[in-house]
């Protein structure tokens, strides 16, 4: 297993009002992501454990370009994965945001 | 009264969502009464397996089970909900100790039925000694519900089936709802191959396994009480009927159980020396038994119920 951690300063807050989420399954080729409202607004951080060794230059490619495109302010991203393919990551990504920003609990 | 908007989209989406392809999260959130799912230990809490960091194996935040509470038609229901696709289901430390606690609380509060939404291939072997040893717990603790008065009712249709302990577990419950694709066994078709051989078991002839282990087969043989479609929406009927069918539970106890024991006796008396799953189709007055496995799911569900169900006074 490999512990990764990704920090990012972001544009704005994310939208909803739910503390948090989770999607996807643990599972070989998949991975959860549990989403949690926890970090000041400008602030973004995914912490990653992951069942496939020296991949961090993609997982930070990915993370980027996801922190980029949806502005995921005051979030805590929480990564279990089972050797997903970055495609996959970051649509759970999309996913989870999507979740925490329905209004709830 | 017409029901509100979002009830109606509820059970539109639960009739198009397959039970077998769905997640557990999925299940609960469309068997359920929209939006009543309040989850215990969720994985937020981060309750993860403390054996899979010996193995360097992935955690799951919920380590592969919910478990909570909800409500069914507006009536408060325990559900559990394992997740197939983590780890096969399988029932590890933590995983067990959550449906142990459950039932803890159902047989506490003693008028709340239990839902277990099995999917799993049994003890998961990286724990084994304390996944074996959570089966016996919820088996006892089961069976201490029930003995209060709690109905506890096993819906059986996904991926992993029910394998294992989670065998012996749903062979516990008050009543078992089984869809085609949900299997129900104790020892898996490879199991069975690696200890016996092939000529005792082909576990690579699906036809075998499925006629075998299959959910029309339990329903037929009466260890399934009714026989679901591959949807949520079926299930969740389901386990409105035999909410329904159980009535107001009966005292359980040492008499009920003899009576199982004398059931299961007496159909090991009938259809011990049969060689296949049709014969005992046939056995059981089944017109064009080997036609069984193609039956779509309402014919079949009309065949089974002219076969008959389970008799209330065992199990």
């Amino acid at each position: 297993m490999e512990d990764l951690s990704f920090q990012h300063r972001v544009r704005g807050r994310a939208g909803g009002t739910r503390q948090n989420a989770i999607v996807g399954v643990v599972a070989s080729g998949n991975l959860e992501v549990l989403v949690e409202r926890v970090l000041p607004d400008a602030e973004c951080v995914v912490d990653i454990r992951t069942a496939a060794m020296g991949f961090g230059e993609i997982w930070s490619a990915v993370i980027g370009d996801f922190v980029e495109r949806y502005s995921p302010g005051g979030l805590k991203f929480s990564i279990n994965d089972g050797g997903a393919r970055p495609d996959t990551v970051s649509l759970r990504l999309a996913q989870a945001v999507r979740s925490i920003a329905e209004n709830g609990q | 009264m017409i029901a509100p908007i979002k009830d109606i989209v509820q059970a539109e989406r639960a009739r198009n969502t397959s039970f077998n392809e769905a997640s557990a999260r999925t299940r609960l959130a469309l068997l359920l009464d929209g939006g009543s799912l309040v989850e215990f230990i969720g994985p937020e809490a981060r309750e993860v397996s403390p054996h899979l960091k010996t193995f360097d194996l992935p955690e799951q935040y919920d380590d592969g089970i919910i478990v909570g509470h909800g409500r069914l038609e507006g009536a408060p229901v325990f559900v559990a909900a394992q997740e197939g696709r983590f780890m096969g289901g399988a029932f590890g430390e933590v995983h067990g100790a959550k449906l142990t606690g459950l039932l803890h609380a159902a047989r506490r509060i003693g008028s709340i039925p239990v839902l277990i939404l099995f999917d799993t291939g049994g003890v998961r072997l990286q724990e084994a000694n304390a996944g074996e040893l959570a089966i016996a717990e919820i088996m006892r603790a089961m069976i201490e519900a029930r003995a209060a008065g709690v109905k506890v009712i096993g819906l059986i249709g996904g991926r992993s089936g029910c394998y294992g302990g989670g065998g012996l577990i749903a062979g516990c419950c008050s009543a078992l709802a089984v869809s085609e694709p949900g299997r129900i066994a104790v020892s898996g078709p490879e199991v069975i191959e690696t200890n016996r051989g092939v000529e005792e078991f082909d576990s690579r002839d699906r036809a075998l396994v499925w006629r075998t282990m299959g959910g029309k087969h339990r329903r037929l043989l009466g260890a399934a009480d009714v026989f679901a479609d591959d949807t949520v929406q079926d299930f969740r009927e389901a386990a409105l009927e035999l909410l329904e069918l159980l009535g107001p539970v009966g005292t359980f106890g040492l008499d009920r159980l003899k009576a199982e024991h004398e059931r299961l006796a007496e159909r090991l008396r009938r259809f011990g020396r049969c060689e296949d799953a049709v014969d005992i189709w046939t056995a059981e007055g089944v017109a064009h038994a080997a036609t069984v496995p193609e039956l779509p799911a309402d014919q079949f569900i009309a065949l089974a119920n002219r076969i008959g169900r389970t008799s209330r006074d065992a199990r």
